[in-house]
This record gives structure tokens, C-alpha cells and sequence, in this order.
């Protein structure tokens, strides 16, 4: 018994799509057969998926060349035993339609209903000799599968690809700390804030205060639509921060839902000068900074005068 | 190793050069107290520029400076908090009000001026 499941094993982890008890002959012959009845199994492909509504982005032009493409590496693949070209072709197929917004589903959809078109064909094919139909399905469906699952595999790891791609991006482009003239910066906030992004926030924050001086910071969040508990505990961790480098803040543009959600959580806002909009951010930080100057410039005043 | 408190005119310095151990930190927050009454000073300046990591216990003995300063009667600044310092201080979800911080101590001095001309309360 346990040599046995030993051999199962082997061949369940065999990286080779022709395991070794299938008869290379018999690969030959299902080859040459998909080969020969091409256009057919082709066009009976092609019709299924625009019955099925698959893919309804693209064109019937474009889905026939793609179907042409996929249908000779996948006969290829059946071929060769190597899932390599195949690999690379349904990467860059992905890479061209996730942008069109085809969806994981449509993608394991289309490349199901090949399976069946193809088993369906075959079992038609040779159904006049039911053992040699069952050696020839032996030989298909392991291959099928690996094929089906090389490409749905394919396709979503291109779709995290890109997920990450724009998760980096968005991270570089999404805390810009502006200075606006000496010792004020402005800190425009816009999309989701998620807790890292509120903590990477915070770090740029900090590290612009110190490098430009800044004694007034005006923090707008008139673009972001929520705010949830953690986030808004960030938040004013932020501006306690700010003020431990010798930074006032100014929250501006807190929607009317946000605050509702704050006092909601019982988040302390004792620390936090609020002002409605970001106009009026910038008029307080004037006030602020030209309090802090008139008061500096009296003193010199005073100083030298006694 | 202690740190040196220095006086200048009503305000006094304490310049911390190194980790302090608990029992230092609490010498420092006890001798500023006593020379507070001393030299009748009028503000306090805490320079942390050298610390790069400020634990829970230092963060609440400089609040307590500061608390113990206000009831002696001056104000407390602290100067040179860094960045990542000042994000470890406000996670240990102390009140941190009564410490005023400055980058650097020409603006504490500025600061403390401001306040002991009773004209800062607006500054947060």
C-alpha cells in the first residue's frame, strides 16, 4: 500500500504534462487530431464564449484572434509537454485585457469551455471505440488541466502585479508636503486613508516641519471621504507630534460626516484647531505666523530700545 | 552622567547630552524644581536634541517637569524633539498639553518670552 501512494505522488507532482504511464503515441494522435480540426473546434470555441457572454468588452474580431492564439499554444503545450510559451502568451494577453476590465471569472470561464469543446469533440471523435476514447481522455485531462490552471494562474498573478504596481504609486504620489511660503506647509490629504498611509503621512509630515522650519501646519482633508477609528486616532497622534516639533496644525476641511463619525467614536478633539475650509485654514496660519513675527518683531523692538 | 543645568537671565537650561537611568531623570526633574525657586525663574528649557530614543518614563518625567514648573511659576519649553521620537512619544497616549516644544533654542527662547509677556495663550 504505501509504494503506492509513493507513485501517486510522483505523478501528481510531476512537473512533465505527459506523465510516464501515458502513451506518448496516444499524446501523438490527440495532437495531430486538434491539429487537423483547427477552424472548427476554433469557431465552436469563439461561438461559445459570445453565447456564454464572456469577454463582452471585446470585439468578435479580437476574441477570434485571441482564441486562434490560445487555441495553438494550447496545442502546442499538448505538444511539447512544456507550459512555458504558453505562460508568457497568457501574461501578455493579460497584461492587454485587464485594462479593459475583464474580470478573473470571464478569464477561468473561457478557458474552461475550451476544455469542454475540446472533450466534447474528442468523445464525438471516438466514440465508436469506448477503450480507446477512455486512454485518449487519460491522456487529455491531466494536460487540460495544468493548461487551465497555468493560464487562470497567469492571469491573476499579472492582476496582483498590477494591484501592487498602483499600490506603489499610490503610496509615492499620495502625501505631498507643500510649503507655502516660510514656516507654513499645507498637507492636502486626498482618497482613502488607510493606517500605514496615515503613519507614512505622518513621518513625511514630521520630516518636513524639521527640514523647513514650519510653525504653522494646515492639514486638509476636504478629500477624503471616511475616516475610521484607527485612522482618526492617527490623525491626532499627528498633530500632538507636530506640536512636540514646535508645529501648530490646522485641520481643514472636515466633512460634515466626519465629524459626525469622530464625536461618534468619542475621538478627544480637544487637541485638534479646526477651521471649515481650507481658505480658512490659511487665513488662521497667517494669524498665527503673523502673531508669531509681530510679537518676535516687538521684542527686537523692545530689546534694543532698552 | 547628571545633567548641567545653566541660568540665563530669568530662564534655566538643561541640556541633556546622553540617555539618562530613571533615577537621574528624577534628579533632573527635582534639582530644576528647586532652582526654579532659587533663581525665581521664569521659564525652563529642556534640551532632548541628543536623545534619539525617548522611553514612556521620560516622556511622563518631562510632563511632570513641566506640570511642577507651571506650579512654580514658569513655563517649560522642550527643544530638538526628533521625528521619530516625537511618534513614539504620542503613542504612549499621555497628555502631553502642558509641553511646549521648539525645533531649536533661539525659538524656545522666543517662545518663553512670549509666554512670561502673558500674551501666549493662544499658542498651542
Amino acid at each position: 500500500m504505501p509504494e503506492e501512494t509513493m507513485d501517486d505522488e510522483q505523478v501528481a507532482g510531476n512537473p512533465v504534462i505527459a506523465s510516464p504511464d501515458i502513451d506518448t503515441e496516444l499524446l501523438d494522435e490527440l495532437v495531430t487530431y486538434l491539429a487537423h480540426n483547427r477552424s472548427d473546434l476554433r469557431e465552436e470555441w469563439a461561438r461559445r464564449i459570445t453565447d456564454t457572454q464572456l469577454l463582452s468588452v471585446m470585439t468578435g474580431e479580437e476574441i477570434f484572434t485571441e482564441v486562434t492564439a490560445v487555441y495553438d499554444n494550447y496545442v502546442d503545450a499538448l505538444r511539447t509537454g512544456s507550459v512555458e510559451t504558453l505562460q508568457a502568451y497568457a501574461r501578455d494577453l493579460s497584461e492587454r485585457i485587464i485594462p479593459r476590465g475583464v474580470e478573473t471569472h470571464e478569464v477561468l470561464g473561457i478557458v474552461l469551455l475550451l476544455r469542454d469543446v475540446l472533450a466534447r469533440s474528442l468523445f464525438v471523435n471516438y466514440k465508436h471505440d469506448s477503450d480507446l476514447l477512455d486512454r485518449i481522455l487519460d491522456a487529455y485531462e491531466p494536460a487540460a488541466n495544468r493548461i487551465a490552471v497555468t493560464v487562470g494562474v497567469s492571469f491573476v498573478e499579472e492582476r496582483e502585479r498590477v494591484i501592487r504596481a498602483q499600490q506603489e504609486s499610490i503610496r509615492e504620489l499620495s502625501t505631498p508636503v507643500l510649503q507655502v511660503r516660510d514656516h507654513l506647509l499645507i498637507l492636502p490629504i486626498i482618497g482613502v486613508l488607510d493606517s500605514q498611509r496615515a503613519r507614512q503621512l505622518t513621518e513625511q509630515l514630521l520630516g518636513a516641519i524639521q527640514s523647513n522650519r514650519a510653525k504653522v501646519v494646515v492639514i486638509d482633508i476636504t478629500g477624503v471621504a471616511t475616516i475610521d477609528e484607527t485612522v482618526a486616532n492617527h490623525l491626532v497622534q499627528a498633530v500632538e507630534a507636530s506640536r512636540l516639533m514646535g508645529a501648530s496644525a490646522i485641520i481643514t476641511g472636515l466633512s460634515s460626516k466626519i465629524a459626525q463619525t469622530l464625536v461618534d467614536l468619542g475621538v478627544d478633539l480637544s487637541m485638534m484647531r479646526t477651521v471649515g475650509d481650507l481658505q480658512g485654514g490659511l487665513e488662521e496660519a497667517e494669524r498665527l505666523i503673523g502673531y508669531l513675527r509681530g510679537s518676535s518683531a516687538t521684542e527686537t523692538a523692545a530689546r534694543s530700545g532698552g | 552622567m547628571p545633567t548641567a543645568i545653566l541660568r540665563q537671565g530669568e530662564y534655566l537650561v538643561a541640556s541633556i547630552q546622553s540617555d539618562l537611568s530613571d533615577t537621574e531623570v528624577l534628579a533632573l526633574r527635582d534639582e530644576l524644581a528647586d532652582w526654579i525657586g532659587r533663581n525665581r525663574a521664569r521659564g525652563v528649557i529642556v534640551d532632548v536634541r541628543a536623545l534619539d530614543v525617548i522611553d514612556s518614563f521620560v516622556a511622563r518625567s518631562l510632563r511632570s517637569i513641566a506640570i511642577i514648573a507651571r506650579l512654580r511659576g514658569a513655563h517649560t519649553v522642550v527643544v530638538g524633539i526628533q521625528p521619530d521620537v516625537a511618534i513614539a512619544m504620542v503613542q504612549f497616549k499621555l497628555n502631553l498639553i502642558p509641553l511646549r516644544a521648539t525645533l531649536d533654542l533661539d525659538e524656545a527662547l522666543a517662545l518663553l518670552d512670549r509666554l512670561t509677556r502673558g500674551d501666549g495663550g493662544d499658542e498651542r
